[in-house]
């Protein structure tokens, strides 16, 4: 109960299993899809999906269930490209929208009949949804919104290591003497592993068993969401941020100019959106987005936890803070000890001159 | 038409430190409060019965303590409170909560039947945002969640009409009562507590059950027994070993340090100067 800020009673490193949790083998991602894409979450769980069933020497299996009309036999094949030995696949009329009663008795149909040690989902608001309905039905365990997955070999069992109090600490847990192990991961935590169009597999069909009329939920409308100028913030490839440091709204225009140059997208700590100088969804940490770009630029920002969170994993960050001593140093690819105000159009000027010189190179 | 609204007391986070030399979370003096985002259900609720008529029941499994959150939420207009405390439950993980939630919803439901049931959508301490639908699939009640608006409530025809936040947009469903919603952030602004609920708070009899007067039939269901899952280790995240490295030049003039940091960038990365061309406007 609320005693949660304790650590339950630690395993013992070995334990007997249940021989009966040995029928239970191989790894599964739900593959999830909207409107004719994958959502990338998949593929980033299919890239860790491999590595968990290399390690177990078990197959990989992506799970697909969709309506006929959408493209389920397409992702199939991409999940294959992605990692997948071989796909799951339920193709029914009512599983056009998600919905939780066919999507739910879908997945627990597949797990029954074939009892798979690991099924993955990504934490998404239709995955938490899914995820939470099957394990119960299937009164298993599930860690959610994980950020590492690995394999204790010791007892062959999932070790799901999740963010708790917001970041600041993190928790490792199994799911010992029930199977499926489940799991919901984080969005762009894990890598999108490389797509190799030559891998193929089988597709194995698997039948729904529910019709229209048994489903009580019913979907009257969908309203896609008006993404033109909005951010996009997960999936830029270069962000510009900035932090408290840049003082007032009207500096943050250097910000906006340096991205501008680099075609990149604008990152906010909290302290600035509530601030109001940037929207929302610019917000990037714990109660932000998460983002894994290639090039992640600070500046005027301290580098705390809650930030810290959301942007670690990208490829290269830049640093720019006039204290030596900020945290975000430690974690940062480069660092520039100085005043933003002043560094920040600098390196606006040098990446346009870089741009115009290889420019006319190229 | 008769609402339980889960509630679950949880420690501020926003004020919770880590002990730098155990690693652990340091939680004396730390207040608790009421679960954030169980507020906005909490609201949603008292909307429907303000349009509708009805009552609320607010329901917590918790510490003894936690009856202030439960007082807190009579203050805000729930009508009945009742605390499920017992120590067979510590430990209990999303599965064995529940177990034990839908357990004590279904003793509930024999004095006056339950139309809705209302969670957060997350807490923000365990954080999983499983509790919600496990309660629901117990109950064998429709789910509802990431709620951002309740359009229409059909007493007579037990139906309710409902927005829902999917990844790419907005799906609006209709399915028939009973049912679990769980409630997106910001879809509502909780009110004031009128000194009349106030004064009722602080009087209100709770009820306090225990293991037995919550209908809990399988012992092993509960507690640490019935939680598959167990946490292994708890840690604070490595530091990275690298620190970034510093740009200096003699003059560490912004031009000459900007120019430098370029340079090195992209003899480190040459696949990031491709990237930035064709990413460029
Ligand atoms: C529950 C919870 C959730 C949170 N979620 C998030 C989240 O999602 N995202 C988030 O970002 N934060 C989040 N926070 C807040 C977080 O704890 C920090 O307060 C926040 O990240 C700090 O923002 P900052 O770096 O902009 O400001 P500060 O910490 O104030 O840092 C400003 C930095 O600017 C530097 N500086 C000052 N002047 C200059 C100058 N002229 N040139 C260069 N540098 C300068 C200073 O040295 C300092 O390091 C959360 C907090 C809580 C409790
Ligand atoms: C660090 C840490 C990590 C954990 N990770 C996991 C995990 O990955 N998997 C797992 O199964 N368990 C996990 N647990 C255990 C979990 O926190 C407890 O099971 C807890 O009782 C309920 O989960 P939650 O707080 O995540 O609730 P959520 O599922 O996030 O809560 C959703 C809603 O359910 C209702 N609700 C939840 N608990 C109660 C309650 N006690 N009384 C009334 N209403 C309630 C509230 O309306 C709440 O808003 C973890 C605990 C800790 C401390």
């Amino acid at each position: 109960m609320s005693e949660v800020t304790e650590p339950r009673k630690p395993t013992r490193k070995k334990v007997e299993l249940d021989p009966k949790l040995a029928l239970y083998k191989g790894v599964w991602v739900f593959v999830e899809h909207e409107r004719g894409q994958v959502h990338p979450v998949s593929w980033e769980l299919m890239g860790e999906g491999r590595k968990l069933a290399d390690k177990l020497g078990v197959e990989l299996a992506g799970i697909v269930m969709g309506a006929p009309g959408e493209d389920v036999q397409k992702f199939c094949h991409q999940a294959m490209h992605y990692g997948a030995d071989l796909c799951y696949l339920i193709k029914d009329e009512v599983l056009k929208d998600y919905r939780n009663e066919p999507f739910t008795k879908g997945l627990t149909d597949l797990v029954n009949a074939w009892q798979p040690e690991i099924l993955l989902i990504g934490a998404t608001t239709l995955g938490r949804d899914l995820a939470g309905s099957v394990a119960t039905t299937l009164k298993t365990g599930l860690t959610a919104d994980c950020t590492e997955l690995a394999i204790d070999m010791d007892n062959r069992s999932l070790a799901a290591t999740r963010p708790t109090f917001g970041g600041s600490l993190l928790c490792t847990i199994v799911t010992l003497n029930y199977r499926p192990q489940m799991a919901t991961v984080r969005p762009r935590v894990m890598a999108m592993p490389p797509r190799d169009e030559s891998r193929t597999g089988k597709i194995v069909e698997h039948p729904l068993g529910m019709i229209e009329t048994a489903i009580i939920t019913k979907v009257l409308e969908y309203i896609p969401d008006n993404v033109q100028g909005k951010p996009q913030l997960a999936f830029a490839d270069i962000i510009v941020s900035g932090g408290r440091g840049m003082k007032k709204q009207e500096n943050f225009q250097r910000i906006w100019d340096l991205a501008k140059v680099l075609g990149a997208e604008v990152g906010a700590t909290r302290p600035v959106v509530q601030a109001g100088w940037v929207e929302a969804d610019r917000q990037v940490g714990q109660s932000g987005k998460t983002v894994r770009p290639k090039l992640y630029i600070a500046a005027g920002i301290s580098g705390a936890i809650q930030h810290r969170v959301g942007m670690e994993d990208s490829d290269v960050i830049i640093a720019i803070n006039s204290d030596p001593n900020a945290p975000i140093f430690d974690f940062a690819t480069y660092g520039i000890v100085g005043n933003a105000m002043v560094i920040v159009p600098a390196l606006t000027d040098a990446f346009r001159q870089h741009l115009s010189t290889s420019r006319m190179a190229g | 038409m008769h609402i339980v609204v889960c509630i679950k007391q949880v420690p501020d986070s926003a004020q919770i430190r880590v002990h730098p030399v155990t690693n652990t979370i340091m939680r004396q003096g730390v207040p608790a409060i009421v679960n954030p985002y169980d507020l906005y259900s909490l609201e949603e609720a008292l909307r429907l019965k303000d349009r509708y008529g009805g009552r609320i029941t607010v329901l917590s499994m918790g510490p003894p303590q936690a009856e202030t959150a439960l007082r807190k939420a009579i203050s805000f207009g729930a009508d009945e409170a009742i605390l499920v405390t017992d120590r067979a439950f510590a430990g209990s993980d999303t599965l064995a909560t529940s177990y034990a939630l839908a357990s004590a919803i279904r003793q509930i439901q024999k004095d006056i039947p339950v139309d809705l049931v209302f969670a957060g959508k997350q807490t923000i301490d365990g954080d999983t945002a499983q509790v919600g639908p496990g309660i629901a699939k117990r109950l064998d009640m429709r789910l509802l969640t990431y709620i951002s608006k309740i359009r229409e409530l059909e007493i007579d025809h037990g139906t309710i009409t409902v927005e829902r936040r999917a990844e790419g947009g907005v799906q609006v469903l209709k399915t028939k009562l009973p049912c679990l919603v769980t409630v997106l952030e910001g879809t509502n602004e909780m009110r004031f507590a009128t000194m009349n609920n106030m004064f009722r708070a602080a009087r209100h009899p709770l009820k306090v059950w225990n293991k037995e007067s919550a209908g809990i039939e399988d012992l092993t269901k509960i507690g640490l027994k019935g939680s598959p899952t167990i946490v292994s280790k708890v840690f604070a995240p490595s530091p990275k070993a690298v620190k970034a490295e510093i740009i200096d030049t003699e003059s560490n003039q912004p031009k000459d340090l900007a120019v430098t940091l370029l340079a090195k960038l992209f003899t480190k990365k040459p696949d990031l100067a491709q990237d930035i061309a064709k990413n460029a406007p």
